[in-house]
């Protein structure tokens, strides 16, 4: 017989719900956990959001980031910011840093006088230093950013919850939607905590694991809907078990290919699109998390509706019943 | 579900083959972009270099030149946004209707008594009459200078706002004037600029408009945001005025109708100006680097007919007198006229390089801007760094996928051979129509690329474990795989359209690489959705007719 990789038995009979109070209680605590860390400890926004401007500087010799900041204390340009990049692929002559300069009152970024100013205090302690990016943004449009980021999420959210209202119930709806805003928050509990750059680009790694959760979500609730017309007197607890365990090795599968792909991603994919891996690959984990422990607890939670026959109508649905025309074959 | 009709067959095939013909150009990234740039510039100039012919051989002419195009993030470039101010444009309206306004309320000074524009918020005109009780007849007079607006919102509606109220007439623009003038402005920066840069002739700007006021101007290959900002951020206004005074004090009271102004090569000096100028770089019909008597680089140029003629006659009447030529508010030079000039063409010299001069003549070429532009947001990529990226975005795809093959083969066998070969067609497919559509691969793009690697198996993942499923059910082999595809479809169309509601989000309410990453991913969805449904099962009908198994491991 044939190798197979099994992550998952054939069958499996854990019941997921056994510590249903538990990992609500969980969920729930992660969230305020999460909300509280962002409040305290706030977070890393990057100039997308912020203003301000960032200048990626690359020099064949190392250096001390002391001497950069030296280099530029005389040049009174407020908050400035100096960190030093690292990754596996630099090598020993490549040695980057970021230089982050916040806003000043007047101008709302730097002045390209300024910014010459930079350059050269810059080449005087480190003659070989090359300035590879210089992005600066003003305070108009990094608030406007905020705005549009705020709407983005909430978009989507509302989005997909008609879809999963107009494709389910509305406890399904409900209990997807409570699953973005978990995974959403969750995420920004985590760049808070670890300080990440929070910009625009991980707007969009939060939408992305927003759909790639959902995504999960939906896939079990549509098992769910199956079963649930199959086994009409189970308890509604039995058939979310029964359901969880038997669409257990896809999640699981999934959330493998998904996390190699974005691991590969994030060991080669280079320093300038690490948040955004980072971001994704929280997200798909977090998903995975809230397609179980905190949709399925709401559904199970509200209860559902049991008859879905509709009126009139005897018999089951024949397979394939459900696929949009276009999608199906001419027998 | 498992009889796929010929036709069928040879339109999924067909679609994957014309997928890997419009992806190849991709594989020969330089040769074939040379080859669009030789044909672009014949276009551009008529005339073909022995170069341009053999770059234009290095790619035959038959085969798909289309390419995906690299966002600036990947290629190295300058990118920035700007602000028009649109209300420069409200002021400039109001002095143009001042002096009508006053001729005519001047000339009814019997009944509203004497006329004075006093000082004003920008955008207005304030008026003060001598017998506030005249106010009615006042406005009517402004009225009278009123012209519908010519919009299809505005239509019908005045284009000045006037009210008074005791002896004080304001003037302004109308609010559907204004929104008119607006986008008017907008739309002629946009046209300027977009002259502009053509001029220089960089490959594949990216101008647009953003918003009501704003626009986003993207160039590749340029050095920095601060280049591109001198080519586009300088108004370039020309004009030639009659000269008052000079002086040395910045504080000097320019007379009614004159200006003062700043010389751009000797600090410290004013020039008192008239402020109707004799002609303006409206007038010119050409301009070009070259050089003056000295060696010195210059700019010439040449006025159009009417131009000609009024510089003509200005000069033949004041020889002997100063005249200033001014650019964006500063007296680049103030000769004396020694003679009339009247073949309509001169030469601009002062302290230039070569450099500025041939800017300067694209400047005037291309026009001025109507209104001022300040600069929201600028960013300048290096293009190491672009490559830098490029060159981790290929490792890091190349080893996701091959990661994704081995676990899949892994997973389910000959079946994950069958969805491995569907996730790198699933690849090539993106990479094709973005190719075809000429969209823009960004860095997160290229991490879309990866992620839809990792959930483009998801389809098939789907399936299988259904086919699993129905085959622990003791259903046979056919029987299993048509069952298993049929369950799987509803989930897998649900799946996916959360997915493309989160992208259709990022597309409309992104910008810059989230946008592009945003395209990638709803592309890569379409493209997931038929390889795994489409291709994967044809891939499996195919392995069935030919090899007809009793049984099936997966």
């Amino acid at each position: 017989m044939a190798y197979r990789l099994k992550l998952v038995p054939d069958v499996t009979h854990f019941n997921f719900f056994r510590w249903q109070w538990l990992t609500f209680g969980v969920s729930a605590f992660a969230m305020v956990a999460s909300v509280i860390i962002t409040l305290m400890m706030g977070l890393n926004f990057g100039i997308d959001f912020k203003g301000g401007t960032t200048i990626r500087t690359e020099s064949p010799t190392a250096f001390e980031v002391g001497d950069y900041r030296q280099a530029l204390d005389g040049l009174n340009l407020g908050d400035v910011s100096i960190t030093e990049v690292f990754d596996p692929s630099f090598g020993e002559t490549r040695h980057v840093a970021m230089i982050r300069i916040g806003t000043t009152e007047e101008t709302g970024s730097v002045t390209p006088e300024q910014l010459n100013q930079v350059e050269a205090a810059l080449k005087t302690v480190d003659p070989g230093v090359t300035f590879a990016a210089v992005e600066s943004v003003g305070p108009k449009v990094s608030g406007e950013l905020i705005q549009t980021a705020f709407y983005a999420v909430g978009a989507a959210t509302l989005g997909i919850m008609f879809y999963i209202w107009l494709r389910f119930e509305w406890q399904f709806a409900l209990g997807g939607v409570v699953a973005i805003v978990h995974d959403v928050l969750l995420t920004v509990g985590l760049f808070s905590l670890f300080q990440l750059k929070f910009d625009l680009t991980t707007i969009a790694a939060l939408l992305t694991t927003l759909g790639f959760s959902v995504n999960d979500t939906v896939v079990v609730f549509d098992r769910l809907r199956e079963n649930l017309i199959k086994f009409k007197t189970m308890p509604l607890i039995d058939v979310m078990n029964l359901t969880v365990n038997e669409t257990l090795s896809r999640t699981i599968m999934t959330a493998v290919t998904t996390g190699i792909a974005l691991t590969a991603m994030l060991i080669f994919g280079g320093d300038v699109i690490r948040e955004f891996v980072v971001a994704m690959l929280w997200g798909v984990l977090v998903g995975c998390y809230s397609t179980i422990y905190v949709a399925k607890n709401i559904v199970l939670w509200l209860g559902v509706k049991r008859d879905w026959t509709k009126p009139g109508e005897k018999k089951e649905k024949a397979p394939g019943e459900d696929i949009p025309a276009a999608f199906r074959d001419a027998p | 579900m498992l009889h796929i009709p010929t036709w069928k067959r040879l339109l999924i095939l067909g679609l994957i083959a014309l997928g890997l013909l419009y992806a190849m150009p991709n594989l020969f990234y330089n040769k074939v972009e040379q080859h669009n740039d030789a044909i672009a510039q014949m276009e551009r100039s008529g005339v073909e270099t022995p170069e341009d012919v053999a770059a234009r051989a290095g790619w035959p002419d038959w085969l798909p030149s289309g390419l995906v195009n690299l966002g600036l993030d990947l290629r190295g470039g300058a990118h920035l946004l700007g602000e028009v101010h649109v209300a420069d444009v409200y002021k400039a309206r109001m002095d143009a209707l001042w002096p009508e306004l006053r001729d005519q309320l001047v000339a009814q000074r019997d009944t509203i008594g004497s006329v004075r524009r006093v000082t004003a918020p920008e955008g207005q005109l304030i008026v003060e009459i001598g017998n506030a009780d005249q106010m009615a007849r006042a406005v009517e007079i402004a009225r009278g200078l009123a012209v519908p607006v010519t919009s299809i919102t505005g239509a019908g509606q005045s284009d000045l706002a006037i009210v008074g109220s005791g002896n004080r007439l304001t003037v302004q623009l109308s609010d559907a004037e204004k929104s008119a003038t607006d986008d008017r402005t907008v739309q002629q920066s946009l046209e300027i600029i977009r002259r502009r840069i053509d001029e220089v002739g960089t490959r594949e700007p990216t101008i647009m408009r953003q918003g009501a006021d704003r626009i986003l101007i993207q160039v590749p290959g340029i050095g920095s945001a601060e280049e591109l900002k001198q080519l586009i951020g300088t108004t370039a206004k020309l004009t030639f005025n009659p000269v008052v005074g000079r002086t040395t004090d910045a504080n000097a009271r320019p007379g009614q109708g004159q200006v003062l102004l700043p010389s751009m090569d000797e600090p410290g000096v004013y020039y008192t100006l008239e402020q109707n100028p004799v002609v303006t770089g409206e007038d010119l019909t050409d301009a070009r680097p070259s050089f003056d008597q000295n060696g010195q680089a210059a700019v010439d140029f040449r006025f159009g007919p009417t131009g000609a003629k009024r510089f003509g006659a200005y000069t033949s009447a004041n020889i002997g007198q100063p005249f200033a030529i001014v650019l964006d508010n500063q007296v680049i030079s103030a000769p004396v006229i020694r003679q009339a000039i009247t073949t309509g063409s001169g030469q601009i010299s002062g302290s230039m390089d070569v450099d500025a001069s041939t800017r300067l003549a694209v400047l005037l070429r291309a026009g001025a801007l109507p209104a001022e532009m300040t600069f929201l947001e600028e960013r300048t990529i290096g293009p190491e760094l672009g490559q830098d990226s490029i060159d981790a975005g290929r490792l890091s795809s190349i080893i996701a996928t091959a990661a994704v093959v081995a676990y899949m083969i892994a997973s389910y066998g000959l079946f994950g051979v069958f969805a491995s070969i569907a996730v790198v067609t699933n690849v090539i497919l993106i990479l094709s129509v973005m190719s075809m559509m000429g969209a823009t691969l960004t860095l997160p793009g290229i991490a879309g690329i990866v992620l839809t690697v990792g959930t483009a198996v998801d389809a098939n993942v789907i399936i299988y474990e259904r086919i699993r499923e129905e085959l622990r059910r003791g259903k046979r082999v056919v029987r299993a795989i048509e069952d298993g595809f049929n369950e799987a479809m509803s989930a897998i169309i649900d799946a996916n359209v959360t997915s493309f509601i989160a992208a259709m989000v990022m597309f409309f309410l992104g910008s810059g690489p989230v946008k592009g990453f945003a395209v990638t991913l709803t592309i890569g969805l379409v493209t997931s959705v038929f390889t795994a449904i489409f291709f994967t099962r044809l891939m499996i009908v195919f392995w069935l007719d030919l090899r007809k198994p009793k049984e099936l491991i997966l």
